[in-house]
């Protein structure tokens, strides 16, 4: 079960919506798909970014993965833990482990997000 | 011949790791575990205790017969006919043109009989070269491999571990011996090998005994804390310890002598071998290229396939790099210039965007303490 409040995209990023913020992880599905991850790179604060475009990268031992940025909107904080502790996407990924915060450019693009359902369904064995 | 099937191979111990937890991949024509609890969760288990690894899917490959020394002398870079009965060496197969087919381990069973441990991804084709080479010799080659499989523990546990289980003397078995005998009352080969830079014992056995030798071994390990291992540690573990991948360091476009490995290529020995000529010439030539040690001193890691810089100058290549769990920093290593391969030297690998400086450091990157 994924956490019934937030909202997913088909790259596997939770979002949580707070008025106009949105803070942004991994879910626990792609933690488990990357393996033990070693290295977080963050965007720099402030950074506008587009929706479904690259906007930093996370390494496990094994495999280096894209992270895409749910919304278009501006980089207004990141989590500074991840640099020293980037297993946080494995251990707790929902909760210590978030990546970001994006303040919100474009409302109507939360439409283009899968709500829980929807992503389970997306993760659910074939 | 594994990689020629089209449906992959299951190993004999499928079900336990499906038991497990394990997370399955293709490799090799082969379903092997990747990884149980985690890599680097594994990797430390056999750095600090032991870990215990399904190889089912290397090749075995028997050689017996009268010119079974001369014929593997002829077949392969090193002198089989200098090892000891119960003795292993390290050798490889190379092409006419001095490049590498695959690195094996030999091993002396009798006067007249070897036994050769390939690469499950090269073990066809090694098998078949190995034929063709082998033809005027009075030898029998039966390729092995669908039969036998081999249980790897690991650690510095491994000896506690494996010891109550064997007939086998290992406080006598050296590093790269082997032994025949019993594994859990089941006929087994027990040779003191490995590929983690640890102390450890491969067994090989025939595929319809492995289930109880393994069931034996995580029974016994449990107590010493050791653990199922896949072939991602397993991967984490080689290159930690210097170790080479075929595919990675080693490869058709490969020499020895680049790779660091001139000592497994015996030019002194009586007689012709198949690639000798185009090895010779290397020796006296010189590597246009060297297999280095690099400690990434920046952020992120250096993975196969990226280049390497000094200054704007592309030098050279990553050839396997990971985050050492056992450093707690990224290595890897890479072919570069002979003029940047001496330590010390600062070069430059461009991961994704960024240039991340790298220091040029000696092989390997962890020693066990004896």
């Amino acid at each position: 079960m994924v956490p019934q409040d937030l909202r997913y995209t088909k790259e596997h990023e939770w979002v949580r919506i707070e008025g106009d913020m949105a803070t942004v992880g991994i879910t626990d599905y792609a933690a488990e798909q990357l393996g033990d991850v070693v290295f977080v790179e963050l965007p720099e604060l402030g950074r506008s970014v587009t929706q479904f475009a690259p906007i930093g990268v996370i390494e496990s031992v094994k495999a280096v993965s894209d992270l895409f940025a749910p919304l278009n909107g501006e980089i207004v904080e990141a989590n500074a833990e991840l640099s020293n502790a980037p297993e946080l996407l494995n251990s707790d990924p929902y909760k210590t482990g978030w990546m970001l915060r994006i303040r919100i450019a474009d409302a109507k693009q939360l439409d283009d997000l899968l709500d829980a359902a929807a992503y389970e369904a997306l993760t659910a064995e074939p | 011949m594994a990689q020629t099937h089209d449906a992959p191979l299951a190993t004999p111990l499928a079900d336990r790791h499906a038991a497990l937890g394990a997370r399955v991949v293709e490799f090799a024509g082969w379903l092997m575990p990747l990884q149980y609890a985690g890599i680097l969760e594994e990797h430390r288990a056999v750095r600090a205790r032991a870990g215990l690894f399904d190889l089912t899917h290397m090749g075995e490959l028997s050689v017996e017969g009268p010119e079974a020394a001369a014929g593997l002398a002829y077949a392969l870079t090193t002198n089989p006919a200098r090892l000891a009965v119960g003795r292993a060496q390290y050798s490889m197969i190379c092409f006419p043109d001095g490049g590498i087919m695959d690195d094996l381990i030999v091993y002396r069973l009798g006067e007249e009989r070897f036994l050769i441990v390939a690469n499950a991804s090269n073990s066809g084709a090694v098998s078949d070269a190995l034929a063709e080479r082998l033809a005027n010799f009075k030898v029998v080659l039966d390729d092995r491999s669908l039969a036998t499989a081999l249980v790897a523990i690991q650690g510095p546990e491994s000896a506690a571990i494996l010891a109550p289980l064997t007939d086998v003397a290992l406080d006598g078995l050296r590093y790269y011996a082997i032994a025949e005998g019993h594994v859990a009352g089941v006929a087994a080969l027990v040779a003191r090998t490995g590929y983690t830079g640890e102390d450890g014992f491969e067994v090989m056995v025939d595929v319809a005994s492995a289930g109880v030798v393994w069931d034996a071994l995580m029974a016994a390990g449990k107590v010493r804390g050791a653990v199922p291992v896949g072939l991602g540690a397993r991967d984490t573990l080689r290159l930690e310890a210097g170790m080479p991948l075929y595919g990675n360091e080693l490869g058709p476009d490969t020499t020895p002598f680049e790779a660091g490995l001139g000592r497994v290529v015996d030019l002194a020995k009586e007689g012709d071998f198949v690639g000798r000529a185009a090895l010779e010439k290397a020796a006296a030539d010189g590597p246009r290229r060297k297999l280095v040690g690099l400690a990434v001193r920046g952020r992120g890691i250096a993975r196969h396939g990226y280049d390497v810089y000094s200054g704007d100058r592309r030098i050279g290549i990553i050839t396997s790099g990971t985050l050492s769990p056992t450093l707690g920093e990224p290595i890897a290593m890479a072919y570069v210039a002979p003029s940047e391969a001496v330590p010390g030297t600062i070069v430059n690998v461009g991961i994704r965007d960024q240039r991340v400086p790298a220091e040029v450091v000696p092989l390997p990157f962890y020693k066990r303490t004896p």
